[in-house]
């Protein structure tokens, strides 16, 4: 394995890296669509020899690095012989602002850290926050249902968007329409159940927000009768396309080994053959009692890693249709916690004007109950204290082992919340399943990681 | 809560002290980490809050048997560690359960030994590394920084974690990175985050934030800075000054 020289040098140059200044050797400056230009001011420069390597940033503006993601490569003619990811350009201070508001506002923030799978941040810093409450027993079956079914929307979502993208970055644009609106609908089903497309704010400590609006089940139930078809539709184009298959096969590979020395779990780890998913070895949110298979492949390859992602989009499907059928058959039941110290007091309805405030709360609080009343501006405003102690929660997002190790110094905010986002971890992993390849299978082992910026900068 | 205890409540002279009041009687032995209720100094709080004294919990410490596989995890690494020349004692300072998970507070000196072991020993098998998040505590005199590190071991299905505390004065700790090397970059943000040192770390040089910056962003004692918006002559405080719940 490609472990020490790869990883080991100091990511990035110093400040100076635009200008010409403290550089070693020639210095081209380029805007694109002058590549012309840059052949030929190397060529003419006369100090050309076969040894002579070219140093390129890929990024941070780049449409094929997922994001803000910079890439200093130094190339031999097409081989990558070094490659330097650096990141930092979304870094957003998630993990400072949430110490700075209570444990309940610190969701709205934790969403927006992986922003194609808001859901799960929120469940990882939830499950964080109610094992520090000690209160895990305690959340109705109703609201464990709802995340695990919102869950698996995400992990849907996410799913074909990485292969979509995947898609639009090889060169194939009908693959990125036909994971899209997979993705439209996705969201839509989303938007009805928690009133946004993107960063929910759903999962709330101690339960979720609000309780699936009317209409929510038959919308669902109508999404997984199509999805299948779609699915399978998205694969047919990709499974055993000539193009795609030399463009994925034996690219990017990263076994057994390299996925424990570097961390790397999810879909990346599970494409070297080994079944290892939070949701079945450390189950939460009760999913053991849902039957879903673990999907695995050992071609430790960005063509595996793709084929790992479709199958877990079906398992998915299963998990969903089976929430819908216990969510249908439990009827109606509480989806926050009870205690009402710790319960977020309002209930939120749907109105025409959009998700609100329930008319029924306020009338109770404003007109009917001063001790609710007390109760909702007490939480509200100053939010419930949580025990001193430390936490880590883990949840299997669609990228990995997503983390929260949240600390508390007995306060009502968090004193650290911290995400381990897999993301982070894999980006790492990307000098070891590149060099020595071709500049052109860069793209593709980037887009088998599939990173999200926002997860990985916080 | 006062010191003297409450009249006719005296323990009578041989009898065996109540547990809750020998604990209450330790507690205010501690050291006083805050006052009042909204974190406000300079103006007179007229909540009523004004008065209260909150002191630092005292460090916790678990009492053997530790449960479920905890026992097993700190017995095998023991007899490694002795088997090695170091004892148990001498490089893990105290052992923490709580909330159904494991925590070594490990010395800083055996932090890279510890990890060895942990991975490469099979009856301990911690192959993945979860990275290093810093955590900062101004008021723990001697101790302010700490590194956790989450190990998880996938062939035994377990997870526990190792805390490195180090003083502020002197943020030194041996870099994890020979032995997980996914450990590169979570020092590079610790470091950056929080001024952590990890000494032998292939390039600590900062991550997220520019490399030109000032400062660890992430420490408590980081300024905030305000909103330069003036009213009358009063400017809008930066958040950790402004009056709040604690």
């Amino acid at each position: 394995m490609t472990t020490d020289a790869s990883t080991a040098g100091p990511a990035g140059p110093g400040p100076g890296a635009g200008s010409d200044e403290g550089a070693e050797g020639r210095v081209y400056n380029v805007g694109g669509q002058d590549w012309d230009e840059v052949v030929r001011a190397a060529q003419q420069a006369g100090d050309k020899t076969d040894t002579e390597r070219m140093v390129i940033n890929m990024g941070p503006q780049h449409p094929s690095t997922h994001g803000v993601l910079r890439l200093i490569l130094t190339l031999d003619g097409e081989t990558v012989v070094e490659l330097r990811p650096v990141i930092g350009y979304l870094h957003t201070g998630i993990e400072k602002n949430m110490e700075f508001r209570t444990w309940t506002q610190g969701v709205t923030f934790c969403t927006r850290a992986d922003y194609l799978s808001p859901i799960f941040n929120e469940a990882a810093y939830c499950l964080a926050v109610e094992k520090l409450l000690g209160i895990e027993a305690e959340i109705p079956e109703r609201a464990s249902i709802l995340r695990v079914l919102m869950m698996e929307l995400n992990r849907i979502s996410s799913h074909v968007t990485a292969v979509g993208t995947f898609g639009l970055e090889l060169g194939a644009t009908t693959v990125f329409l036909y994971g899209l609106r997979i993705r439209e609908k996705v969201l839509d089903v989303c938007e009805l159940i928690t009133g946004l497309r993107m960063n929910h704010a759903y999962v709330r400590p101690g339960g979720v927000s609000q309780d699936l609006p009317a209409g929510a089940l038959d919308a669902i139930r109508e999404f997984i009768g199509v999805m299948p078809e779609q699915s399978a539709e998205l694969r047919s184009l990709m499974d055993a396309n000539p193009l795609y298959l030399a463009r994925t096969r034996n690219v990017a590979y990263l076994d057994l080994a390299g996925c424990m020395t570097y961390g790397v779990t999810g879909p990346i780890l599970r494409a070297t053959g080994l079944p290892w998913d939070l949701r079945k070895s450390q189950p939460y949110c009760g999913y053991e009692t849902y039957d879903f298979a673990v999907p695995t492949r050992t071609g430790c390859d960005a063509y595996d890693r793709y084929i790992v992602r479709m199958d877990e989009i079906d398992e998915s499907v299963k998990i969903i249709a089976e929430c819908a059928d216990r969510l249908a058959s439990a009827g109606p039941g509480p989806v926050m916690v009870a205690n009402k110290k710790i319960g977020w007091p309002a209930q939120l309805a749907l109105g025409l004007d959009g998700l609100g405030n329930s008319p029924d709360h306020i009338a109770h609080i404003m007109s009917q109950s001063m001790e609710a009343l007390i109760h909702h501006f007490k939480l509200v405003t100053e939010g419930f204290r949580v025990p001193p102690g430390q936490v880590y929660a883990a949840v299997e997002s669609p990228r990995g082992e997503l983390g929260c190790h949240a600390v508390s110094d007995g306060g009502t905010r968090p004193y650290r919340a911290h995400l381990r986002d897999p993301s982070f971890a894999h980006l790492q992993a990307l000098p070891a399943m590149t060099e020595g390849g071709l500049l052109a299978d860069i793209i593709a082992a980037v887009a088998s990681l599939d990173p999200i910026m926002g997860g990985v900068d916080r | 809560m006062s010191e003297a205890t409450p009249p006719g409540q005296d323990p009578p002279g041989g009898a065996e002290p109540d547990e809750a009041a020998l604990a209450g009687q330790q507690r205010l032995q501690e050291q006083v980490v805050r006052t009042g209720m909204f974190g406000t100094e300079t103006t007179g709080d007229t909540s009523g809050y004004g008065g209260l004294q909150v002191r630092r919990a005292p460090p916790p410490s678990s009492p053997r048997p530790y449960g479920s596989y905890f026992d097993e995890v700190a017995d095998a690494l023991a007899t490694r560690l002795e088997a090695g020349g170091s004892g148990f004692a001498d490089a893990v300072e105290r052992v923490v359960v709580d909330r159904g998970e494991l925590t070594l507070h490990v010395r800083p000196e055996h932090l890279v030994e510890v990890a060895r072991l942990l991975r490469d020993e099979p009856a301990l098998g911690f192959e993945l590394c979860g990275g290093v998040s810093g955590v900062h505590y101004p008021s723990d005199a001697g101790r302010e920084l700490h590194a956790v590190y989450h190990l998880l071991s996938i062939t035994h299905n377990r997870r526990i974690r190792l805390e490195v505390s180090v003083p502020d004065a002197d943020p030194h700790i041996p870099s994890l990175v020979g032995v997980y090397p996914t450990c590169d970059w979570h020092e590079r943000e610790t470091w950056d985050f929080f001024g952590l040192v990890f000494d032998g770390h292939p390039g600590l040089t900062r991550i997220e934030m520019p490399d030109d910056w000032k400062g660890h962003p992430q420490r408590k004692d980081y300024p905030l800075g305000g909103i330069p918006v003036e009213y009358r002559g009063a400017t809008v405080p930066p958040p950790e000054e402004r009056r709040s719940y604690q």
